[in-house]
Protein backbone atom coordinates (compact mmCIF):
# COMPACT_ATOMS: atom_id res chain seq x y z
CA UNK A 1 0.00 0.00 0.00
CA UNK A 2 2.85 2.31 0.52
CA UNK A 3 3.07 4.82 -2.02
CA UNK A 4 -0.17 4.31 -3.22
CA UNK A 5 -2.76 7.07 -2.94
CA UNK A 6 -5.74 5.38 -0.68
CA UNK A 7 -9.68 5.69 -1.83
CA UNK A 8 -9.93 7.83 1.22
CA UNK A 9 -7.31 10.28 -0.16
CA UNK A 10 -9.08 10.37 -3.60
CA UNK A 11 -12.74 11.06 -1.98
CA UNK A 12 -10.99 13.84 0.48
CA UNK A 13 -9.45 15.52 -2.37
CA UNK A 14 -12.16 15.66 -4.97
CA UNK A 15 -14.24 17.15 -1.97
CA UNK A 16 -12.01 19.68 -0.79
CA UNK A 17 -11.71 20.79 -4.72
CA UNK A 18 -15.73 20.63 -5.41
CA UNK A 19 -16.81 22.44 -2.00
CA UNK A 20 -13.80 25.03 -2.73
CA UNK A 21 -13.66 25.26 -6.33
CA UNK A 22 -13.73 29.20 -6.92
CA UNK A 23 -10.46 28.83 -7.79
CA UNK A 24 -10.55 32.80 -9.01
CA UNK A 25 -11.47 33.74 -5.36
CA UNK A 26 -7.86 32.85 -4.10
CA UNK A 27 -6.04 34.96 -6.55
CA UNK A 28 -8.62 38.23 -6.39
CA UNK A 29 -9.29 37.95 -2.85
CA UNK A 30 -12.72 37.94 -2.66
CA UNK A 31 -15.21 35.22 -1.92
CA UNK A 32 -17.88 33.56 -4.02
CA UNK A 33 -21.32 35.49 -4.46
CA UNK A 34 -23.63 32.76 -6.59
CA UNK A 35 -26.37 31.68 -5.68
CA UNK A 36 -25.08 28.37 -4.44
CA UNK A 37 -24.32 29.82 -1.25
CA UNK A 38 -28.00 29.34 -0.32
CA UNK A 39 -27.09 25.41 0.22
CA UNK A 40 -25.23 24.49 3.10
CA UNK A 41 -22.56 21.89 2.22
CA UNK A 42 -21.85 19.09 4.58
CA UNK A 43 -18.73 19.83 6.12
CA UNK A 44 -16.65 22.49 8.02
CA UNK A 45 -16.07 24.72 5.68
CA UNK A 46 -15.49 28.27 6.18
CA UNK A 47 -18.34 30.79 3.95
CA UNK A 48 -15.92 33.06 3.92
CA UNK A 49 -12.84 30.98 2.31
CA UNK A 50 -12.51 32.76 -0.86
CA UNK A 51 -12.84 28.94 -3.18
CA UNK A 52 -16.22 28.41 -0.81
CA UNK A 53 -19.14 27.86 -3.37
CA UNK A 54 -21.44 26.74 -0.63
CA UNK A 55 -22.09 28.04 3.15
CA UNK A 56 -20.69 26.70 6.47
CA UNK A 57 -23.76 24.64 8.17
CA UNK A 58 -22.38 25.53 11.55
CA UNK A 59 -21.77 29.35 10.59
CA UNK A 60 -25.74 29.15 9.30
CA UNK A 61 -26.96 27.49 12.39
CA UNK A 62 -25.46 29.92 14.38
CA UNK A 63 -26.38 33.19 12.25
CA UNK A 64 -29.90 31.38 12.31
CA UNK A 65 -30.01 31.34 16.40
CA UNK A 66 -28.17 34.44 16.98
CA UNK A 67 -29.53 37.08 14.57
CA UNK A 68 -33.28 36.05 14.58
CA UNK A 69 -36.10 35.00 16.78
CA UNK A 70 -36.89 31.54 15.08
CA UNK A 71 -36.25 27.83 15.20
CA UNK A 72 -33.47 27.18 12.30
CA UNK A 73 -35.26 24.48 10.25
CA UNK A 74 -33.88 24.74 6.62
CA UNK A 75 -30.25 24.16 8.53
CA UNK A 76 -31.58 21.78 10.48
CA UNK A 77 -32.91 19.94 8.17
CA UNK A 78 -29.84 19.79 5.82
CA UNK A 79 -27.24 19.00 8.59
CA UNK A 80 -29.96 15.96 9.50
CA UNK A 81 -30.52 14.38 5.88
CA UNK A 82 -26.33 14.51 5.58
CA UNK A 83 -26.11 13.01 9.12
CA UNK A 84 -28.97 10.10 8.34
CA UNK A 85 -27.37 9.20 5.45
CA UNK A 86 -23.73 9.16 5.90
CA UNK A 87 -23.03 9.85 9.52
CA UNK A 88 -19.19 10.53 10.48
CA UNK A 89 -18.53 9.58 6.94
CA UNK A 90 -18.57 13.46 6.59
CA UNK A 91 -15.83 13.31 8.86
CA UNK A 92 -13.36 10.55 7.18
CA UNK A 93 -14.50 11.00 4.16
CA UNK A 94 -15.89 14.46 2.68
CA UNK A 95 -14.18 17.28 5.40
CA UNK A 96 -11.15 19.54 4.07
CA UNK A 97 -10.11 20.48 7.65
CA UNK A 98 -10.11 16.35 8.10
CA UNK A 99 -7.65 15.94 5.33
CA UNK A 100 -5.65 18.97 6.63
CA UNK A 101 -5.22 17.14 10.06
CA UNK A 102 -4.67 13.73 7.94
CA UNK A 103 -1.66 15.48 5.94
CA UNK A 104 0.16 16.68 9.12
CA UNK A 105 0.10 13.54 11.19
CA UNK A 106 2.11 12.05 7.77
CA UNK A 107 5.24 13.64 9.16
CA UNK A 108 7.32 11.96 10.44
CA UNK A 109 7.13 12.95 14.25
CA UNK A 110 6.52 10.70 17.46
CA UNK A 111 2.75 9.92 17.36
CA UNK A 112 1.04 10.44 20.74
CA UNK A 113 -1.49 8.57 22.01
CA UNK A 114 -3.92 9.76 24.82
CA UNK A 115 -4.20 8.16 28.19
CA UNK A 116 -7.82 6.20 27.56
CA UNK A 117 -8.69 8.27 30.75
CA UNK A 118 -7.96 11.77 29.19
CA UNK A 119 -8.81 10.72 26.19
CA UNK A 120 -12.22 9.42 26.85
CA UNK A 121 -13.58 12.19 28.56
CA UNK A 122 -12.05 14.77 26.63
CA UNK A 123 -14.07 13.26 23.38
CA UNK A 124 -17.31 14.87 25.42
CA UNK A 125 -16.07 18.61 24.93
CA UNK A 126 -16.62 18.85 21.04
CA UNK A 127 -20.47 18.06 22.20
CA UNK A 128 -20.17 21.01 25.11
CA UNK A 129 -18.82 22.56 21.94
CA UNK A 130 -21.89 22.03 19.98
CA UNK A 131 -24.56 22.52 23.88
CA UNK A 132 -22.68 25.69 24.28
CA UNK A 133 -20.74 28.09 21.57
CA UNK A 134 -23.15 26.92 18.14
CA UNK A 135 -26.55 26.38 20.00
CA UNK A 136 -27.71 27.65 23.93
CA UNK A 137 -25.58 30.77 23.89
CA UNK A 138 -26.95 32.21 20.43
CA UNK A 139 -30.14 31.10 20.95
CA UNK A 140 -30.52 32.90 24.40
CA UNK A 141 -28.34 35.85 24.17
CA UNK A 142 -30.17 36.99 21.52
CA UNK A 143 -32.61 39.60 21.90
CA UNK A 144 -34.90 42.16 19.63
CA UNK A 145 -32.42 44.33 19.51
CA UNK A 146 -28.97 43.10 19.06
CA UNK A 147 -27.60 39.88 17.54
CA UNK A 148 -25.13 37.38 18.60
CA UNK A 149 -22.18 36.61 16.45
CA UNK A 150 -20.72 33.46 15.91
CA UNK A 151 -19.01 32.72 18.80
CA UNK A 152 -17.65 29.33 17.68
CA UNK A 153 -16.67 30.89 14.42
CA UNK A 154 -15.22 33.92 16.15
CA UNK A 155 -13.12 32.01 19.31
CA UNK A 156 -12.28 28.89 18.14
CA UNK A 157 -12.96 27.57 14.37
CA UNK A 158 -9.38 26.61 12.76
CA UNK A 159 -11.05 26.08 9.50
CA UNK A 160 -12.24 29.50 8.73
CA UNK A 161 -8.83 30.99 10.10
CA UNK A 162 -6.96 28.70 7.63
CA UNK A 163 -9.30 28.87 5.10
CA UNK A 164 -11.22 32.22 4.81
CA UNK A 165 -8.85 34.54 7.40
CA UNK A 166 -5.00 34.04 5.89
CA UNK A 167 -6.03 33.57 2.50
CA UNK A 168 -7.67 37.19 2.68
CA UNK A 169 -5.52 38.49 4.51
CA UNK A 170 -2.83 37.39 2.25
CA UNK A 171 -4.53 38.98 -0.44
CA UNK A 172 -5.82 42.45 0.90
CA UNK A 173 -4.01 45.04 1.98
CA UNK A 174 -6.72 46.42 3.78
CA UNK A 175 -8.04 43.73 5.95
CA UNK A 176 -4.55 42.94 7.25
CA UNK A 177 -4.68 46.70 8.47
CA UNK A 178 -7.91 46.19 10.89
CA UNK A 179 -6.37 42.18 11.63
CA UNK A 180 -5.72 42.92 15.43
CA UNK A 181 -5.69 40.60 18.53
CA UNK A 182 -8.60 38.41 17.61
CA UNK A 183 -7.22 37.20 14.75
CA UNK A 184 -3.85 36.70 17.09
CA UNK A 185 -6.09 34.42 18.87
CA UNK A 186 -7.42 32.74 15.99
CA UNK A 187 -3.85 32.43 14.29
CA UNK A 188 -2.90 30.38 18.08
CA UNK A 189 -5.68 28.02 18.24
CA UNK A 190 -5.30 27.39 14.49
CA UNK A 191 -1.25 26.89 15.20
CA UNK A 192 -2.26 24.68 18.28
CA UNK A 193 -4.65 22.03 16.05
CA UNK A 194 -1.91 21.78 13.40
CA UNK A 195 0.95 21.25 15.37
CA UNK A 196 -0.64 18.76 17.75
CA UNK A 197 -2.12 17.09 14.24
CA UNK A 198 1.25 16.15 13.55
CA UNK A 199 1.52 13.95 16.88
CA UNK A 200 -1.86 13.30 17.53
CA UNK A 201 -4.18 12.03 15.20
CA UNK A 202 -6.92 14.62 14.11
CA UNK A 203 -6.96 16.17 17.38
CA UNK A 204 -10.03 18.22 16.51
CA UNK A 205 -12.18 15.92 15.14
CA UNK A 206 -11.57 14.18 18.17
CA UNK A 207 -11.99 16.86 21.32
CA UNK A 208 -13.57 19.81 19.29
CA UNK A 209 -15.36 19.78 16.39
CA UNK A 210 -18.94 20.97 16.80
CA UNK A 211 -20.04 19.30 13.51
CA UNK A 212 -18.46 16.10 14.12
CA UNK A 213 -20.62 15.75 17.48
CA UNK A 214 -24.21 16.19 15.47
CA UNK A 215 -22.90 13.90 13.17
CA UNK A 216 -21.88 11.20 15.81
CA UNK A 217 -25.44 11.36 16.73
CA UNK A 218 -26.66 9.88 13.47
CA UNK A 219 -23.46 7.56 13.41
CA UNK A 220 -25.19 4.24 14.96
CA UNK A 221 -28.37 3.97 12.50
CA UNK A 222 -27.15 6.29 9.68
CA UNK A 223 -27.41 4.49 6.08
CA UNK A 224 -23.77 4.56 5.44
CA UNK A 225 -22.84 1.76 7.82
CA UNK A 226 -19.48 -0.36 8.93
CA UNK A 227 -20.10 -4.07 9.05
CA UNK A 228 -18.27 -6.86 10.92
CA UNK A 229 -18.76 -10.28 10.21
CA UNK A 230 -18.04 -11.76 13.17
CA UNK A 231 -17.76 -15.13 11.59
CA UNK A 232 -14.58 -14.29 9.40
CA UNK A 233 -13.01 -12.27 12.24
CA UNK A 234 -10.01 -14.18 13.97
CA UNK A 235 -9.78 -11.46 16.62
CA UNK A 236 -6.30 -10.74 15.70
CA UNK A 237 -6.70 -7.31 16.71
CA UNK A 238 -5.21 -5.46 13.41
CA UNK A 239 -8.27 -3.46 12.99
CA UNK A 240 -8.30 -1.68 16.46
CA UNK A 241 -4.61 -1.16 16.27
CA UNK A 242 -5.26 0.68 13.17
CA UNK A 243 -7.95 2.67 14.30
CA UNK A 244 -6.87 6.11 14.21
CA UNK A 245 -10.09 7.03 16.27
CA UNK A 246 -9.71 4.43 18.79
CA UNK A 247 -12.75 2.61 18.34
CA UNK A 248 -13.20 -0.54 19.65
CA UNK A 249 -13.42 -2.08 16.44
CA UNK A 250 -14.75 -5.77 17.28
CA UNK A 251 -16.92 -4.92 20.08
CA UNK A 252 -18.86 -1.25 18.74
CA UNK A 253 -17.43 -1.01 15.14
CA UNK A 254 -20.37 2.32 14.51
CA UNK A 255 -19.38 3.69 17.60
CA UNK A 256 -20.43 7.57 17.72
CA UNK A 257 -16.08 8.10 17.09
CA UNK A 258 -16.42 6.30 13.94
CA UNK A 259 -15.40 8.50 11.03
CA UNK A 260 -15.32 5.61 8.56
CA UNK A 261 -11.97 6.18 7.12
CA UNK A 262 -11.83 2.69 5.98
CA UNK A 263 -8.40 1.87 8.04
CA UNK A 264 -10.15 -1.23 9.33
CA UNK A 265 -10.94 -2.26 6.35
CA UNK A 266 -7.77 -2.41 4.91
CA UNK A 267 -5.59 -4.12 7.66
CA UNK A 268 -8.40 -6.98 7.90
CA UNK A 269 -6.78 -9.95 7.14
CA UNK A 270 -9.68 -12.26 6.64
CA UNK A 271 -11.95 -8.93 5.32
CA UNK A 272 -14.06 -9.58 8.06
CA UNK A 273 -14.90 -5.75 7.77
CA UNK A 274 -17.06 -3.78 5.26
CA UNK A 275 -18.82 -1.42 4.78
CA UNK A 276 -21.87 0.48 2.58
CA UNK A 277 -25.01 1.62 2.20
CA UNK A 278 -27.97 -0.15 4.47
CA UNK A 279 -30.76 -0.80 2.16
CA UNK A 280 -33.72 -1.22 4.98
CA UNK A 281 -32.98 -3.18 7.60
CA UNK A 282 -29.93 -2.46 10.21
CA UNK A 283 -27.06 -4.08 9.03
CA UNK A 284 -26.24 -7.12 10.61
CA UNK A 285 -22.97 -9.57 9.90
CA UNK A 286 -23.23 -12.05 7.18
CA UNK A 287 -24.41 -15.28 8.01
CA UNK A 288 -21.47 -17.95 8.10
CA UNK A 289 -21.74 -19.65 5.02
CA UNK A 290 -22.50 -23.79 5.15
CA UNK A 291 -19.34 -26.05 4.24
CA UNK B 1 -31.13 -12.55 23.38
CA UNK B 2 -33.18 -12.73 19.95
CA UNK B 3 -35.80 -10.39 20.85
CA UNK B 4 -33.26 -7.92 22.06
CA UNK B 5 -31.79 -7.84 18.86
CA UNK B 6 -34.67 -7.72 17.23
CA UNK B 7 -35.83 -4.73 19.16
CA UNK B 8 -32.55 -2.96 18.70
CA UNK B 9 -32.73 -3.47 15.11
CA UNK B 10 -36.55 -1.85 15.41
CA UNK B 11 -35.19 1.20 17.04
CA UNK B 12 -32.55 1.86 14.45
CA UNK B 13 -35.06 1.06 11.51
CA UNK B 14 -37.46 3.64 13.25
CA UNK B 15 -34.58 6.34 13.72
CA UNK B 16 -33.25 6.01 10.01
CA UNK B 17 -36.56 6.38 8.53
CA UNK B 18 -37.87 8.74 10.73
CA UNK B 19 -34.84 11.18 10.52
CA UNK B 20 -34.77 10.50 6.80
CA UNK B 21 -38.39 11.67 6.72
CA UNK B 22 -38.29 14.55 8.92
CA UNK B 23 -35.07 16.08 7.43
CA UNK B 24 -36.81 16.86 4.12
CA UNK B 25 -39.60 18.49 5.93
CA UNK B 26 -37.77 20.66 7.88
CA UNK B 27 -36.18 21.77 4.93
CA UNK B 28 -39.42 22.69 3.20
CA UNK B 29 -40.37 24.74 6.25
CA UNK B 30 -37.46 26.35 6.17
CA UNK B 31 -37.47 26.72 2.52
CA UNK B 32 -41.09 28.28 3.15
CA UNK B 33 -39.71 30.51 5.06
CA UNK B 34 -37.43 31.55 3.15
CA UNK B 35 -34.27 30.87 5.51
CA UNK B 36 -31.85 29.77 2.61
CA UNK B 37 -32.31 33.22 1.49
CA UNK B 38 -30.93 33.83 4.94
CA UNK B 39 -28.28 32.17 4.62
CA UNK B 40 -27.34 33.28 1.39
CA UNK B 41 -27.12 36.95 2.49
CA UNK B 42 -24.70 35.68 5.33
CA UNK B 43 -22.35 33.40 3.23
CA UNK B 44 -21.90 36.03 0.62
CA UNK B 45 -19.93 38.37 2.39
CA UNK B 46 -17.22 38.20 4.40
CA UNK B 47 -18.08 37.27 7.65
CA UNK B 48 -15.13 39.09 9.86
CA UNK B 49 -15.82 36.91 12.93
CA UNK B 50 -14.87 34.11 11.26
CA UNK B 51 -11.69 35.16 9.63
CA UNK B 52 -10.51 36.65 13.03
CA UNK B 53 -10.93 40.27 12.26
CA UNK B 54 -14.03 41.03 14.84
Amino acid sequence: MRGRISRQRVIQLLAAALFNGYAAGFRKGRIFTGGSKAFCVPVLNCYSCPGALGACPIGALQTALGAKHHFPFYVLGTLMLFGVILGRAVCGLLCPFGLVQDLLHKIPLPKLTVPRRLDRPARYLKYLVLALLVVLLPAFLVTDTSIVPPLFCKYLCPAGTLGGGIPLLLADPNLRKVAGALFGWKALVLAAILLASMSVHRPFCKYLCPLGAFYALFNRFSFFQMRLDEHKCVGCGKCEAACPMQVEVTKDINAPECIRCGKCKAVCPTGAVSSGFARGGASRPAKKEAP
Amino acid sequence: MRSALKTREKTILALRFGALGLAPVLIGIGFFRQEHLDVLQKAVRICLECIGIG
